[in-house]
């Protein structure tokens, strides 16, 4: 039996310490190297082969200035500030949008809710950059948008929404609204209907009871669907490359340009490390959420 | 009583219209005939045909294809067996450790692990291509797959398993006879969902491709940083077919399955 666990549990360790772990120890030390102009571009190098001495030489070669430096720079704090506000307003924004649609899913028919989850589930599937692309030609300057808003009459003329924020935070909520809307819906939907039929013959109004009863009862949902959403936002690149502008800074088109703009690999791996350092504490949040989740169903 | 109201429908249907609204406009215009992705030039197909017809795309829809299946079935293979022994294992050496390394990559934003396997692949020496896209992909989405395997093995009876020991049966027959019949579904959907995943990826393949081989995302992205064009909007179509139809079909296999499995038990059940 014990065997048995061992063969099946070797190569998954092996292959995750492989291409994970020792990756991710490989980013930190040359985030600790000083940039070079040589191949590979950074120094010292380690050369496991030549013994001790050469660890010693390899290890006093090792400093912070790339972090000092982005200290220095603001830049760099302009981007994860800057990331971490876009992050924030977006999944705000991504709530408002989506708690609505997963309150109208749970209170429509019973024979109608798998059709919708279909619904929400099925842009999840479909490529993230064929969404994000989309709405490229809805936004432009002649853009389906200004089209439409120029011939209802509401503008004169024609808005620069794309290469905007506003593009950035349209671009956050459409890709990212299902995963606001599922685990939103999978409380709303396990509420006992009885509490709020308690409420109101007790006098409350239907909205007296919502605030009072449904958003409290679904809370669970709400801090699982906005983590979902805030987490994978911080560092995403895609949106803010294709829908944002020169002045939308986040922190994973920096590390992306550093990297293969500057070919700056020690200062790219230095921002990758401070990326993972602010995403600990909203990935310890969220892991404490989704226990105690767990622990109430039980 | 579940109270249905205006309130609601309209919420509905703004929310379904802003998902669906924007893909519905793309299919439209991929079957413009104009050049002017937003004036509208009568039906024609025009770009599907200048489409088929472009082999860059065509090698990057190939070498992608070759990638997720690669990687998929490697990630199903490698997640199944992590699954298992997460749920079934019990205690053992460095199990902190394992689980860590199954959940973090979920949360890794995508340039920090695709930046980290490149300076691997380039610390070892192994040329780009392929094999190290392979590589990269079956490293993030074997953890989709143990947690999708691991959520249906928590919730099956272990007396099964153990009945076809007693029985008579060895581990690995009570695994294949067994077990594995009963999380197949979520091995299925593990597969699929590692499969979109590695068609879907942009960034990791980004940075482990190398100039011989370049995914569909990579091409797509490089083509529409200048704007929109048509072409790409005929792709984007052909791909969102794509996935509509194979989400149905798996949906109404797994609905068919699930019906026959009730009725198996509700004859199971009378019989006894």
């Amino acid at each position: 039996m014990k065997l048995r666990r061992f063969f099946l549990l070797l190569p998954p360790y092996l292959w995750l310490l492989a291409l994970f772990l020792v990756p991710f120890l490989i980013v930190l030390k040359i985030s600790l190297s000083d940039i070079a102009l040589a191949i590979p571009p950074y120094t010292p190098t380690l050369d496991i082969g030549a013994g001790w001495d050469s660890f010693r030489t390899f290890l006093s070669g090792l400093d912070f200035e790339n972090f000092v430096f982005l200290t220095q720079d603001d830049l760099y704090w302009k981007a994860y500030l800057s990331s971490l506000r876009i992050a924030f307003i977006a999944t705000a924004l991504t709530l408002l949008v989506g708690y609505p649609i997963a309150y109208g899913m749970a209170q429509s028919a019973a024979e109608w809710r798998p059709t919708l989850m279909m619904l929400v589930i099925l842009p999840f599937w479909t490529s993230f950059l064929i969404r994000v692309y989309s709405w490229m030609g809805i936004l432009s300057t002649e853009g389906f948008l200004n089209q439409l808003l120029l011939w209802i009459g509401v503008i004169d003329a024609p808005l620069t929404i794309l290469n905007t924020n506003v593009a950035v935070y349209i671009g956050i909520v459409y890709t990212y609204l299902p995963f606001m809307i599922l685990p939103i819906y999978a409380t709303l939907e396990k509420l006992d209907e009885s509490l709020l039929e308690a409420a109101e013959d007790l006098g409350c109004s239907r909205i007296t009871a919502f605030w009072l009863i449904t958003i409290p009862l679904s809370r669970s949902g709400i801090i699982a669907g906005c983590f979902l959403v805030f987490i994978p936002t911080i560092g995403e690149f895609v949106i803010p490359s294709l829908l944002g502008g020169s002045q939308t800074l986040m922190i994973g088109k920096v590390l992306w340009e550093e990297f293969f703009n500057n070919r700056d690999w020690p200062v790219a791996s230095a921002v990758a490390v401070i990326l993972l350092l602010i995403l600990i504490v909203p990935i310890l949040l969220f892991q404490r959420n989704q226990q105690k989740q767990q622990e109430a169903e039980q | 009583m579940r109270r249905f109201s205006w309130f609601n429908a309209t919420s509905l249907t703004l929310g379904f219209a802003f998902l669906y609204i924007p893909m519905i406009i793309l299919i439209i215009f991929s079957f413009n005939a104009s050049e002017l992705v937003t004036v509208w030039a009568g039906f024609s197909t025009r770009w599907y045909g200048e489409l088929l017809g472009n082999e860059a795309f065509l090698d990057a829809a190939w070498v992608t294809l070759q990638v997720a299946v690669m990687s998929s079935t490697i990630a199903t293979v490698l997640g199944t067996m992590a699954a298992t022994v997460m749920v079934r294992g019990g205690r053992f050496m460095g199990r902190t450790l394992f689980s860590g390394m199954i959940y973090a990559p979920l949360v890794m934003p995508e340039v920090i692990t695709g930046l980290s396997l490149l300076l691997l692949f380039i610390g070892i020496g192994l040329d780009r291509g392929v094999l190290t896209i392979v590589l990269a992909h079956t490293t993030f989405s074997m953890c989709y797959v143990s947690v999708v395997v691991s959520s249906r093995l928590v919730s099956f009876d272990r007396s099964l398993e153990e009945a076809a020991l007693d029985l008579g049966c060895s581990p690995f027959e009570a695994f294949r006879l067994v077990t594995l019949p009963i999380i197949a579904p979520a091995v299925i959907s593990g597969w699929l969902l590692a499969f979109t995943l590695s068609l879907d990826d942009l960034v990791i393949a980004s940075f482990t491709a190398g100039p011989s081989a370049t995914t569909l995302p990579i091409k797509i992205f490089s083509s529409i940083r200048l704007g929109v064009s048509p072409e790409i909007n005929a792709l984007s179509t052909i791909m969102i077919a794509i996935v509509t139809v194979g989400v149905l079909t798996a949906s109404i296999v797994s609905k068919r399955a699930s019906v026959a499995q009730q009725r198996d038990e509700q004859a199971a059940a009378r019989a006894t």
